[in-house]
């Protein structure tokens, strides 16, 4: 914390002024860690950082300078794309991922409708050739990807973004009805 | 004033020249863009930003700057780090259930062979 006797915090040092008792960066920007503060100072400017933490209850004010130094993070690393880069990288495993799950979850049908003796006499099902198998598994993956991409509706591709996306509070909305929405530590890691 | 100022320099204000660099990307029909991405990073730093970077990859750099600073209005403590966070969760839960899936096609098989 800032005050006389003690080291200012590192917001302060950089921006070359007294530390006050009760300055808003002391508890998220020590002394040891100039780059934090650096970083999200280039990116948003200490101005909007102590607008932000200022128009948010104490409780939350550590996560939203963790999230805020990733963010700032991203965007140097990345100055066209930032963080919407690991969006559409990680929207892409996802899809990836739930094409593979669609197919395994139909060859297990398959499967289990070749194996059930029940199924077969009751429902009177077929054995199913190759060209029916594909066809299953070909309907499978298509309804997988049409809900994925209505999920997030963007995808970006060899370097070129779509700003056709869905708005950042419909994305959240539904990503929320999917799961539950874990804060989770190894991100700030 | 020049009612062809683009929505940056309405904005704040001020003569818009012809070589304005937020003009191409603030057109002047769309307010709240700039002001969401103003609120968020300040004029002057987006502005060092894109001076900073290639013609040609301008208007991407403003279309992600513009996602960033809506989901952070949207969400003042997580920004879009909350939509990473929940793309992660997803991942490791699919990847969960395809591998159960996968375990139960290999005992499937087995049975099938024996």
């Amino acid at each position: 914390m800032g005050g006389p006797g003690s080291s200012p915090c590192a917001s302060c040092k950089l921006l070359r002024r007294r530390c006050a008792k009760d300055c808003i960066f002391a508890p998220y920007f020590p002394p040891d860690d100039p780059h934090k503060f650096a970083i999200v100072h280039k990116v948003f400017g200490a101005s909007n950082v102590s607008k932000m933490l200022q128009e948010l209850p104490v409780h939350q004010r550590a996560d939203a300078v963790n999230s805020l130094v990733f963010e700032a993070n991203a965007r140097v690393r990345d100055p066209v794309y930032g963080c919407v880069g690991a969006i559409s990288y990680l929207q892409n495993q996802v899809s990836q991922l739930q094409m593979q799950l669609a197919v395994a979850q139909a060859e297990i049908l398959c499967i289990q409708m070749q194996h059930e003796p029940t199924l077969q006499s009751h429902h009177q099902v077929l054995e199913l050739d190759q060209d029916d198998k594909a066809l299953l598994l070909h309907n499978n993956i298509d309804n997988c990807c049409n809900n994925n991409n209505n999920n997030l509706g963007y995808a970006m591709s060899s370097g070129q973004f779509n700003s056709n996306f869905a708005s950042p509070s419909s994305i959240m909305q539904m990503q929320m009805q999917m799961q539950d929405p874990l804060k989770q530590e190894s991100l700030w890691t | 004033m020049n009612p062809k100022r683009c929505a940056a320099c309405k904005y704040l204000r001020r003569r818009c020249p012809k070589d304005c660099i937020f003009s191409p990307y603030f057109p002047p029909s769309d307010p709240d863009k700039f002001a969401c991405i103003h609120r968020i990073y300040g004029a002057g730093n987006v502005s060092k930003m894109l001076q900073q970077l290639p013609v040609q990859t301008r208007a991407e750099a403003v279309e992600s700057l513009s996602f960033e600073a809506k989901c952070r209005v949207d969400d003042p403590v997580y920004g879009c780090v909350g939509i990473i966070s929940l793309l992660q969760t997803q991942i490791q839960n699919t990847q969960a259930l395809l591998a159960k899936t996968q375990a139960e096609i290999a005992v499937a098989q087995n049975k099938q062979n024996q």
